[in-house]
């Protein structure tokens, strides 16, 4: 059996926050969450997407920080900044191509999700992957994931001109290898969508 | 008495509701826990499996269970959070009674004990033993209810007896009854993701039973097809292969039509049907007329939905039915669900792997607490209370003669209607907050008021509980044992954390109280173990048979399904093997259906259509969610959801404060404008109080078989209005503000 791995697929996620609320009740988090749950756009559809770091394997917010505050264990998870170098300069926050880093302004240090690292390195799961009741967020292994979904997990993602390879999964559809995100849209998944996909009104009309 | 004692600020005051927000003791690590105890969530019927961290005899938080095969560790927001509850600082720990002007102050439990056995006393001596009734809930364990409906018959010999299940289960139950004989989950959820196309009908599955969720998600991954029956797109509709929008109410149209068109194609087993079926003629009949343009015009929505809704049923291999409130909050409720089962039973997929049906649980005891007998009309077992024979058999477990065992009484709803009409002056209650969660909230705070004597038992003062002579305070889940019956038909064993504060009491003992008090000390003085050692040869031979099983089996198996007749027997987790059913002819009967008129449509004067429920983060009507912190952070004020084409058409944009108004009452919250209900129906959620309450709009109108209140469909207005600043309004949110 291989190792655990995370594993996204936002296409699961029903916005219940069971991450967020259980993200806090970690030990090292003491009542804070690191995850985020994005609302896309409620008034046109209830879809939401949860955020957790994906733990680049080149992470670019430790690339750019001045005070080499953000390390990354020899298991290949992104840490948050450390205290006593972490000088709050936001440059972390500003340049993660998934907008994950967070400044916080009341302990002047940047927090982000680590994985549930007191969990996760003893063998645990981490507490958002463990309680998500969707399986949008699923800690397992790469064949239990095979066996079970029928899209396929991918960690490669293009942003302009630089490839990002990370630790977590995302689940896409099966003739998606890579995401590739320009400026203003993705690119690599052509849609052909209504304007208003969710819009009941135009279903009533038979306009969808 | 019964009436306010003081204004409801002062009130809010002194018992909250309040937030809690930070574990005991603060958030020290795991390591310094006593211990973990595997127990249950205290919430809905999903039951999940999770573990309570313990410190010094205080429920510090919790870790996940991921043993329990039903959620596998998988909890919602409201399972995460359960353990802020305890130890809060709203937490009633001492008896109180009602002081005129200035609120509660704490008596003795002598005291109060007096008090309640001299005022039963005194109501049945003066009006007769059922002018003195009792209100009990679907959260209570297998023990506690069985405790409760002993209590009724045995010690104050009154036959009004109802629960809050009443508002939740029965129509679903009365139409299973019908039509198989037996009122449970056909399948467990195991079947679900076998299933290659499953039917969601009236079921919000991803916020009301969020566990669900993964079991539909993991169907879809191996090929299955998801239909999903919904005025509003929610978050499991999105990703539905078919949403189909129907109208509140509207709900026949689409089965009905449906199985039109699997006649008319011949998607049906007339094999099963032949064998194991009577009556599938008249329904042939009764569908006749339900073309698909005529039954679209019933649903409110157009005819391809369903024809293709039925091109995706019929054939199908393999299918589950899930229903919810959705189809069984309507005056026709029962019908509603009979028309779905009919589709299930048409294709003569039930019974088998990866095929049948199940309905939905709300409450967290929401199947086992309709089965020992607090309902009006059941003893345990499930046994039919004007049933010679099954009286014979309980009178003989509980050693009183037939003829004292009362016979039928009123349902919820005309029981607080007695009371409004004077007929009922004394009313006993626990675990039901009728003050939120019953339609035609002005009028049922009016009926509170009209008691000359109420006893409320209650961890936290509860918006009925203001309007209480007397209040005991009991206690949560976690401070007791027992046993609940999940969604599923499973026996589950709820273990005990900590024990009760000081003060407070554990909810049998105070019963066991008062019934020794009244002169039955030899029939009640049973802990839960014991008491349920009595309701298993109290359920023997009924549906409901638990006979077979200990509490040690319980655990071993993770669960076990009833009916389980023997030690040893492992239990039924799939009803119906085999086509046999549950009637005495083995046979499952199809009942013919004919759709109806809610009872209020929408008319010139309320044009628009009302329709209630849930959000996530809440449960019920809040008593005990909107205590805790971080869940009332998540969704802080009931919001009314209107689509923008509405919205615009009555001036109203979103965050808006808007009025919605019935024929019997309003309410003031912000709008949210959505695209993602239909344009005829607007949406409260209802777990806040007084002008918050969407209950103040719903009506009074009731299932003619299961009595259900017909929460799901009313006619209100909607106006844009002014901030309100009246001294509810400017409240905290948890209490009824308004922000």
């Amino acid at each position: 059996m291989s190792e655990l791995a995370f594993f996204i697929d936002h296409s699961r996620c029903i916005g219940c926050q069971s991450c967020v609320q259980a993200c806090a009740e970690c030990d090292t988090h003491r009542g804070v969450s690191m995850i985020h749950l994005e609302t896309i756009q409620r008034s046109d559809s209830v879809q939401t997407a949860p955020q957790v770091c994906m733990h680049c394997e080149d992470p670019i917010c430790a690339r750019v920080c001045p005070a080499d505050a953000i390390k990354k264990t020899p298991d290949g998870v992104v840490q948050s900044s450390l205290k006593p170098r972490c000088i709050g300069c936001s440059n972390c926050v500003v340049s993660c191509p998934f907008g994950v880093p967070k400044y916080r302004a009341e302990i002047d240090q940047m927090m982000k999700c680590d994985m549930c690292y007191d969990r996760s390195s003893v063998g645990k799961k981490p507490m958002c992957a463990t309680v998500c009741p969707s399986g949008a967020l699923t800690f397992t292994t790469m064949e239990d994931i095979q066996r079970t979904r029928s899209g396929i997990p991918i960690n490669t993602w293009k942003f302009g001109n630089e490839v990002v390879k990370t630790k977590v999964y995302v689940m896409v559809p099966r003739e998606v290898e890579r995401v590739d995100v320009d400026l203003v849209q993705i690119t690599s998944t052509p849609v052909s969508l209504a304007k208003d996909p969710y819009d009941v009104a135009l279903m009533l009309e038979g306009a969808l | 008495m019964a009436k306010l004692p003081t204004d409801i600020p002062e009130l809010v005051k002194q018992f909250g509701p309040t937030l809690h927000t930070v574990p005991p003791g603060g958030w020290v690590h795991t390591d310094q826990d006593e211990k973990l105890v595997k127990t249950h969530c205290c919430f809905c019927g999903q039951q999940c499996g999770i573990q309570l961290r313990v410190r010094d005899n205080k429920v510090v938080g919790f870790e996940p269970w991921e043993d329990f095969p039903f959620n596998r560790g998988k909890l919602c927001p409201k399972g995460v959070k359960r353990y802020m509850q305890d130890e809060h600082p709203d937490r009633l720990k001492s008896p109180m009674q009602r002081v005129e002007g200035q609120g509660f102050a704490p008596i003795g439990w002598d005291a109060a004990m007096d008090r309640v056995v001299a005022e039963i006393h005194r109501i049945q001596k003066t009006y007769g033993n059922d002018a003195f009734a009792l209100l009990t809930g679907a959260s209570l364990t297998n023990e506690k209810a069985y405790l409760m409906g002993k209590f009724a018959r045995v010690a104050l010999r009154t036959a009004n007896i109802d629960y809050n299940g009443r508002l939740c289960m029965v129509s679903a139950g009365a139409a299973s009854k019908k039509v198989f004989g037996i009122d449970r989950s056909a399948n467990p959820w195991s079947d679900i993701p076998k299933a290659k196309v499953i039917l969601v009908a009236g079921a919000n599955i991803a916020e009301c039973a969020p566990i669900t969720t993964d079991y539909l998600w993991q169907a879809r991954e191996n090929g299955g097809k998801l239909i999903v029956l919904d005025p509003r797109m929610t978050p499991i509709a999105r990703n539905a292969d078919l949403f189909i929008p129907v109208r509140s109410g509207g709900d026949i149209g689409v089965f009905n039509g449906m199985l039109h068109i699997m006649i008319e194609r011949g998607w049906i087993d007339r094999k099963f049907i032949a064998e194991h079926t009577t009556g599938f003629e008249d329904v042939i009949e009764a569908v006749k007329k339900y073309t698909p343009e005529y039954a679209a015009k019933i649903a409110g929505v157009p005819p391809e939905m369903i024809i293709k809704a039925a091109e995706m049923w019929g054939p199908a291999p393999t299918s589950f039915l899930l229903h919810a409130r959705g189809i069984e909050h309507h005056t026709k409720g029962v019908d509603n669900c009979i028309a779905a089962i009919n589709l299930v039973l048409a294709s003569g997929r039930i019974g088998r792997e990866g095929c049948g049906y199940a309905m939905i649980t709300g409450q967290g005891n929401g199947q086992g607490a309709r089965e020992q007998g607090q309902k009006c009309d059941q003893l345990p077992g499930s046994r039919d209370i004007s049933n010679p024979e099954h009286r014979k058999y309980i009178a003989g477990v509980w050693g009183v003669p037939e003829e004292s065992i009362p016979q039928k009484g009123l349902s919820a709803i005309p029981l607080v209607e007695a009371i409004h009409d004077g007929k009922i002056k004394g009313l006993l209650s626990i675990c039901f907050n009728p003050a939120v969660s019953l339609p035609d909230g002005n009028y049922v705070r009016e009926a509170l008021g009209k008691l000359e004597f109420f006893v409320n038992i209650d961890f936290f003062l509860s918006e009925t509980a203001r309007y209480a002579d007397i209040v005991l305070p009991g206690s949560l889940m976690e401070e007791d044992e027992g046993t609940t019956t999940n969604t599923e038909g499973r026996v589950i064993r709820h273990r005990q954390a900590v024990t009760p504060p000081e003060g407070a009491r554990q909810d049998w003992e105070i019963i066991n109280e008062i019934a020794s008090r009244l002169g039955y000390a030899d029939k009640f003085h049973s802990a839960p173990r014991e008491i349920f050692e009595e309701l298993r040869i109290a359920s023997k031979g009924g549906v409901s048979d638990y006979s077979g099983m200990t509490w040690a089996a319980i655990e071993e198996n993770y669960g076990l399904f009833w009916p389980c007749p023997e030690p040893g027997h492992p239990g039924t987790p799939r009803l119906y093997e085999g086509g046999k059913f549950g009637h005495t002819d083995g046979k499952a009967h199809f009942v013919p259906i004919e759709w109806r008129p809610s009872a209020e449509m929408p008319d010139d004067e309320y044009p628009i259509i009302l329709t209630t429920g849930r959000v996530v983060s809440h449960f019920l009507s809040g008593t005990q969610t909107r205590r805790i912190g971080s869940l009332m952070e998540q969704y802080p004020q009931p919001r009314c959801e209107i689509h923008p084409r509405l919205a615009e058409k009555l001036g109203i944009a979103d965050n808006d404060f808007v009025k919605v108004e019935s024929r019997r009452g309003e309410i003031v919250v912000r709008a949210q404008v959505v695209k993602t209900i239909r344009p005829d129906t607007v949406f409260v959620p209802y777990h806040w109080p007084l002008d918050r309450s969407a209950n103040n709009c719903t009506i009074r109108a009731i299932d003619p078989v299961s009595n259900i209140p017909e929460f799901k469909i009313c006619a209100v207005r909607v106006s844009k209005t002014d901030a309100p600043t009246d001294a509810i309004a400017k409240l905290e949110m948890e209490a009824g503000g308004i922000r």
